[in-house]
């Protein structure tokens, strides 16, 4: 139970950071129309996980002979607080590529697959998206009915998936789909590596409460994929989806996690310039109390994930444990509570979805209608809940 | 940095866990009442097994560990909720002669908090410390005038009332003082922490066992998901009060008062929520004196008003973090 930090953890901290506060400010920041534009978003996104690659910066815990870093656990959490610290660029539409596609593929990928498939999502070459969900398979997720039939050595592919970041531009799509239509529904799924170049594929675009459409719907007519693109045996997908979730619910929102310290520093801030009954609104006893709540609450959310960090580190690739969804499910709901806070704060203000007087109403405002979808997507709060009481507390199953 | 337990950790946990199970089993609650909340000959075991001189160098008779092993053996005792002023004697051992020993049954009491004089456990005491803003004072229990409350909330815990301190013995100095209280928060929080899992697993083997509507309460999910929520806070405290106990040993892996404050905010939280739920989880039973989960609801109250309450630490946690944006 040693939190301290080795002094080559520090050396590589400071070399990261000095790192980070050369290329951030070379790199810029977004462009104008990075949220209209899906090209303009490609490019900067990728722009700079090739820049990560370069700097040797990308992959922090995949392995060396697939282009990883191989980082040693310490430096992990260290790379999640420098780059949350520097406020680098997103992830962003590198994001399934990288936290649980990549992860997926190194866990449970040919040796095949993983030499083609995992450098160019370290250097950015390659976008993935994930087609998991479709509109009669949400929280029932092994309902799912795309239709996959082998004719030959190839699946031909006929389903509609839903919720799919990233479609337009992704170039590989986690794709699940139904291989045996007789069997119970969790033994006949297969996860598969989809090119999404491949002919007969529809995309849709759906716009959000938020008013943008970082999601959409796509559909597969007679979709031809390789059956060398399986990942895991025929029928065993299920296993697989769950590989897919654990990093997808345990890991991959570690940075957004840091990241909300960031959050209500800024609402500490603007708590202490604004007024409210006659008296900066931080003067508001229940207010600070609301916030050193929140606060003990995050940091207890940071020491919980170098908790699951540390006992991932011995699992194949790194993969959580099914803690994951108790990791998952905190912090999306604290995610939600930090985030009305600062609404709270922002009062009349708020009714700009743009920055307005003193208020940061991108971080105020939008931040909070999006933390909506949080405690949704990946496994709504309810199916956490479902998956910590069945797999861990061993209550009886829903069907 | 790896934030698992230990080896040694691990064996010191179950080292704990296993005497714990086997001294301090449910039915010893209505045992403990009897004897008036406190059991002198368990007190001994406690000192034998080193819980008091846990961090003690050799030559005081410890066995030198830090304050992370002193929160996992806190949880366990959380968890079989043993009965004493375990906290108190604890900080005393090295400070009160024979308080590491079990001879010397030390007690205490922070007389910078606002309201009553509440002290706990005061007829069994032989030392009590005082913590005052300045100093800390040793002060003789059998000088100290006060009324013993007929029905104390915690029937493990009993109170005296007083309306004042006697003069004591100075002890130590304000910095003592304030080291104290910070590592009885964070004893505390393990404690809690123990509260926390134990009403989880309690409120989750009645939902096994229980049947209504032909089958068990705990496949409802209205029931699932309060115990589910239960695993979630549990989870939570861990991180804190784990967190806590490294920091006090290496102050420089974060920043220590936010980090104890931040551990009683949470396991006092958890303990609270999780206890409440074991008594809503058990129906009609839960609400008698015979099913334990009042027990541990009941401890939670005096531990919620020992070494700061979850609100005085939530602040301290916030202008902890204001100060550092100036």
């Amino acid at each position: 139970m040693d939190l301290r930090y080795s002094e080559s953890d520090e050396k590589f901290r400071a070399e990261l950071r000095a790192w980070l506060e050369k290329e951030i400010a070379a790199y810029g920041p977004p462009p104008a129309d990075y949220i209209s534009d899906w090209d303009s978003r490609r490019g900067y996104d990728t722009g700079w996980q090739r820049r990560l690659y370069e700097g040797g910066y990308a992959g922090i815990n995949w392995p060396r002979e697939y282009g990883g870093c191989d980082l040693s656990l310490s430096e992990q959490i260290v790379y999640y607080e420098e780059i949350a610290r520097a406020d680098a660029p997103y992830v962003g539409v590198n994001f399934v590529g990288m936290l649980h596609g990549g992860p997926t593929l190194i866990a449970e990928g040919t040796e095949e697959q993983k030499k083609k498939l995992i450098e160019p999502i370290i250097t950015g070459e390659h976008i993935w998206c994930q087609g998991f969900s479709e509109p009669g398979a949400g929280s029932d997720l092994a309902s799912l009915q795309a239709r996959a039939v082998r004719v030959g050595d190839e699946y031909i592919i006929n389903g509609h998936k839903i919720w799919t970041s990233f479609a337009q531009i992704a170039d590989y799509c986690e794709m699940l789909v139904r291989t045996d239509f007789e069997a119970p529904k969790h033994k006949g799924i297969s996860w598969l590596i989809l090119p999404m170049d491949a002919p007969g594929i529809e995309i849709r675009p759906l716009k959000t409460m938020t008013g943008e459409s970082e999601f959409s719907e796509v559909f597969f007519n007679d979709t031809p994929v390789p059956v060398s693109n399986l990942v895991g045996k025929e029928n065993d997908g299920w296993r697989v989806t769950n590989v897919t979730l654990r990093f997808e619910r345990g890991t991959a929102f570690t940075s957004e996690m840091y990241n909300l310290q960031e959050y209500l520093s800024q609402l500490i801030r603007v708590a202490k310039r604004v007024t409210r009954d006659d008296a900066a609104a931080w003067e508001d006893r229940a207010l600070r109390r609301e916030v050193g709540h929140l606060k003990a609450e995050l940091d207890a959310l940071w020491a919980m994930l170098k908790l699951s960090i540390s006992e991932a580190a011995g699992n194949e690739g790194g993969m959580p444990g099914v803690g994951a969804s108790a990791v998952k499910l905190f912090y999306t709901e604290l995610y939600q509570r930090v985030t009305e806070v600062g609404i709270r704060l922002a009062g009349r203000a708020a009714l700009s979805r743009d920055d307005v007087a003193d208020f940061p109403n991108e971080q105020f405002v939008a931040k909070h209608m999006n933390s909506l979808s949080l405690t949704i997507a990946a496994g709504s709060s309810q199916i956490q809940r479902n998956i910590i009481s069945e797999r861990i507390l061993g209550l009886p199953r829903e069907r | 940095m790896d934030f698992r337990l230990s080896e040694d950790q691990v064996a010191l946990r179950d080292g704990i866990r296993a005497f714990c199970d086997g001294r301090v089993p449910n039915e010893q609650f209505a045992e403990f009442e009897n004897l008036g909340g406190f059991d002198r000959e368990l007190w001994t075991e406690l000192a034998e097994m080193g819980v008091f001189a846990l961090r003690l160098s050799e030559d005081e008779g410890g066995v030198e560990l830090g304050m992370a092993d002193a929160v996992v053996v806190f949880s366990e005792l959380g968890r079989r909720l043993v009965p004493g002023p375990l906290a108190w004697s604890h900080l005393a051992a090295g400070l009160v002669d024979g308080a590491e020993s079990g001879e010397t049954v030390v007690g205490g009491i922070d007389a910078t908090v606002a309201g009553p004089l509440m002290i706990e456990h005061l007829d069994f005491l032989d030392a009590l410390v005082v913590l005052y803003e300045d100093r800390v004072e040793r002060v003789d229990p059998s000088s100290v005038k006060a009324d013993a409350v007929a029905t104390p909330l915690d029937p493990l815990t009993p109170v005296h009332h007083a309306q004042s301190l006697p003069v004591g013995e100075v002890i130590g100095d304000a910095a003592l003082a304030d080291r104290m209280r910070r590592e009885g928060a964070a004893l505390a929080s393990g404690f809690l922490l123990g509260i926390a899992e134990a009403t989880q697993e309690l409120a989750t083997e009645y939902a096994k066992g229980r049947e209504q509507f032909g089958r068990p309460v705990g496949g409802f999910q209205a029931i699932k998901h309060i115990l589910a929520d239960c695993f979630v806070r549990q989870e939570v405290a861990r991180a804190a009060a784990y967190a806590a106990g490294a920091t006090v040993d290496h102050p420089d892996a974060g920043d220590l008062i936010a980090t104890v404050s931040g551990a009683k905010v949470n396991c006092g939280e958890a303990a609270m929520k999780n206890s409440r739920a074991c008594v809503q989880v058990h129906g009609g039973m839960g609400y008698t004196w015979e099913v334990v989960a009042h027990y541990y609801l009941k401890r939670t109250w005096v531990l919620e008003n020992s070494f700061g309450t979850v609100d005085e630490h939530a602040e301290i946690v916030a202008d902890r973090v204001a100060a550092q944006i100036g």
